[in-house]
């Protein structure tokens, strides 16, 4: 099986701060790879370059789509980096404010990707944008409200609907948990499992939380000062940790 | 158009023929070209100050100026009516500066100079439509980057309009625009077609004359070339529908022209009437 994205070594600088020096890394089609570190480790920094929203000092991000073309990530044109960010990607922010219109109704929030991709019809729009709201367990009555009345769970599960809806293959995930609370957090991780499981999507999980990249990823990446420190099964990363950075953020993590 | 330099009708001493001097007049010329070229598209240009004030028509005075000769005949329309205040006064500037022939016939005039109407009379090949555009770019109010609006051109990534349609339709059960409904141009540009009633939407579709638009404050101009597709946005299961008010013509009995609410006494009398003062004229026999 042939790797969905492809990145060989990376570089970024800003300034004299190495944000990234030589990461290399493989997603396959259907893999949840969880990218670990502390702030400032530059595990956001990769995702930006690997979704091509920031151009790199160095190195290459292949991506192959549906229908077997490989795409040159980091120098392909805006307009087809749009077309791979409207159809094969998605794109999950950490502030659901930043990805949703605050003005738009919650249907016409999921609907927008459709229409995006030339959907010109208003019922199965809204038959769609209803069949996910309730995938992400958003009361269908809620479909006409705005965003800015929902919670912050609802909030998020709301923008995985957005992100979904037009069935990508590969979502970039930028801690989607952060800055919910604890019970919150667990419904929507449960969320996202199921839904990448039934979906068989390809995920980039960047986070911080240890225990959310133990729930949803196949394999940990580590990284430290813009560096890949350790990769691996998770099981095997997390249990047996074998850099000393991993083994401190491993027994950093309080047991409940 | 083509002036020469030395016109031939008598116009005000001191100022140039049409108001605008000729570097001007051919830099907006050279906008408008590529306006044509490219329809929808918007072109940035130097708009001057004019000799009133912005939100009256400065925008539409300098692409007349720019394409008007000595031997055109000028007809200017204030929604849909030549008799008011505004028409008035830029009838009688170009009358002025430039000494060329106006009329309030549509039929007679080569150029229309037009704010926020389409004259109900068909336009022929040869006449020029202006329009007076106060915000030529249709996606200001959902976007507010002008950047970001420029690369959604570009791309011709429209989909955050259509989502202003559905929002419409959750909202008021219909596409709620009854005016400046968005339209799409020789299926590339989306384009905002100026506060015209959606009721004349479907004119500027093959319409036989050239359709040229000026935002002064904006400072952009944009075209629609003769005979070229004008499609107004809409769902497929939600169609656009133009509105017109329910009513024939108090004056003329038209069931068929767009219709102005005048209000007539204090106790809530009212009546509908064309708002296209020639058209209606015309029927009556005057």
């Amino acid at each position: 099986m042939n790797p969905l994205l492809e990145a060989r070594g990376l570089n970024l600088r800003f300034g004299a701060v190495h944000a990234l020096e030589d990461v290399s890394l493989d997603l396959y089609p259907g893999e949840v790879v969880g990218i670990v570190g502390e702030s400032g480790s530059g595990k956001s920094s990769l995702l930006k370059v690997l979704a091509g929203m920031q151009p790199a000092d160095a190195g290459s991000v292949a991506y192959t789509d549906a229908q077997g073309t490989a795409h040159d990530v980091l120098r392909i044109s805006d307009a087809a980096r749009r077309r791979l960010m409207r159809s094969e990607w998605g794109f999950v922010h950490q502030n659901a404010r930043d990805a949703l219109r605050m003005n738009v109704s919650a249907g016409g929030n999921v609907g927008e990707r459709l229409m995006a991709a030339g959907s010109r019809h208003f019922g199965k729009i809204r038959e769609e944008a209803a069949h996910w709201l309730t995938r992400v367990e958003i009361d269908t009555a809620r479909m006409d409200d705005l965003p800015r009345t929902f919670s912050g769970g609802m909030q998020q599960r709301l923008q995985i609907a957005r992100t979904l809806v037009t069935r990508p293959r590969l979502v970039f995930m930028d801690e989607p948990t952060g800055g919910l609370d604890v019970s919150v957090q667990a419904k929507l991780l449960d969320l996202i499992r199921s839904l990448v499981a039934d979906l068989g999507l390809a995920v980039l999980l960047v986070t911080h939380d240890i225990a959310a990249a133990r729930l949803l990823s196949h394999r940990i990446v580590v990284m430290r000062h813009g560096r890949i420190v350790e990769e691996g099964l998770t099981d095997r990363v997390l249990d047996d940790p074998q850099h000393p950075y991993t083994q401190l953020l491993v027994s950093s993590v309080l047991a409940a | 158009m083509n002036a020469p330099l030395n016109p031939v009708a008598e116009h005000l001493a001191g100022y140039n023929f049409a108001y605008l001097d000729e570097a001007t007049k051919r830099m907006i010329r050279r906008a408008l070209l590529k306006a044509v070229a490219i329809p929808g598209h918007q072109v940035p240009f130097g708009a001057r100050e004019m000799p009133l004030p912005y939100g009256w028509g400065t925008g539409g005075i300098q692409v007349t100026a720019a394409v008007l000769g000595p031997r055109d005949v000028l007809k200017v329309i204030d929604q849909g009516a030549d008799d008011t205040t505004n028409a008035v006064s830029i009838r009688r500037f170009f009358g002025r500066v430039a000494g060329v022939r106006t009329t309030d016939r549509t039929r007679e005039a080569t150029i229309i100079q037009t704010r926020h109407r389409i004259p109900e009379t068909a336009l022929r090949e040869g006449q020029v439509l202006v329009y007076q555009v106060p915000m030529p770019e249709p996606l200001f109010k959902l976007e507010p980057r002008v950047s970001e609006t420029t690369r959604l051109h570009a791309l011709g990534d429209y989909g955050l309009m259509q989502v202003k349609l559905y929002e419409d339709i959750v909202q008021h059960g219909e596409v709620a625009t009854a005016y400046n409904h968005p339209v799409m141009v020789n299926g590339r540009y989306l384009m905002s077609p100026s506060p015209i009633p959606s009721f004349d939407n479907p004119k500027m579709h093959m319409n036989p004359a050239l359709q040229l638009f000026g935002a002064g404050r904006e400072k952009r101009i944009y075209a629609v070339p003769p005979y070229t597709e004008v499609r107004s946005l809409d769902f497929e299961d939600h169609p656009f529908r133009p509105i017109r008010a329910p009513h024939a013509c108090e004056l003329c009995g038209s069931t068929e022209s767009y219709l102005d609410e005048v209000i007539t006494d204090d106790q809530g009398g009212r009546i509908f009437v064309c708002s296209d003062t020639d058209y209606c004229a015309e029927r009556r026999g005057e």
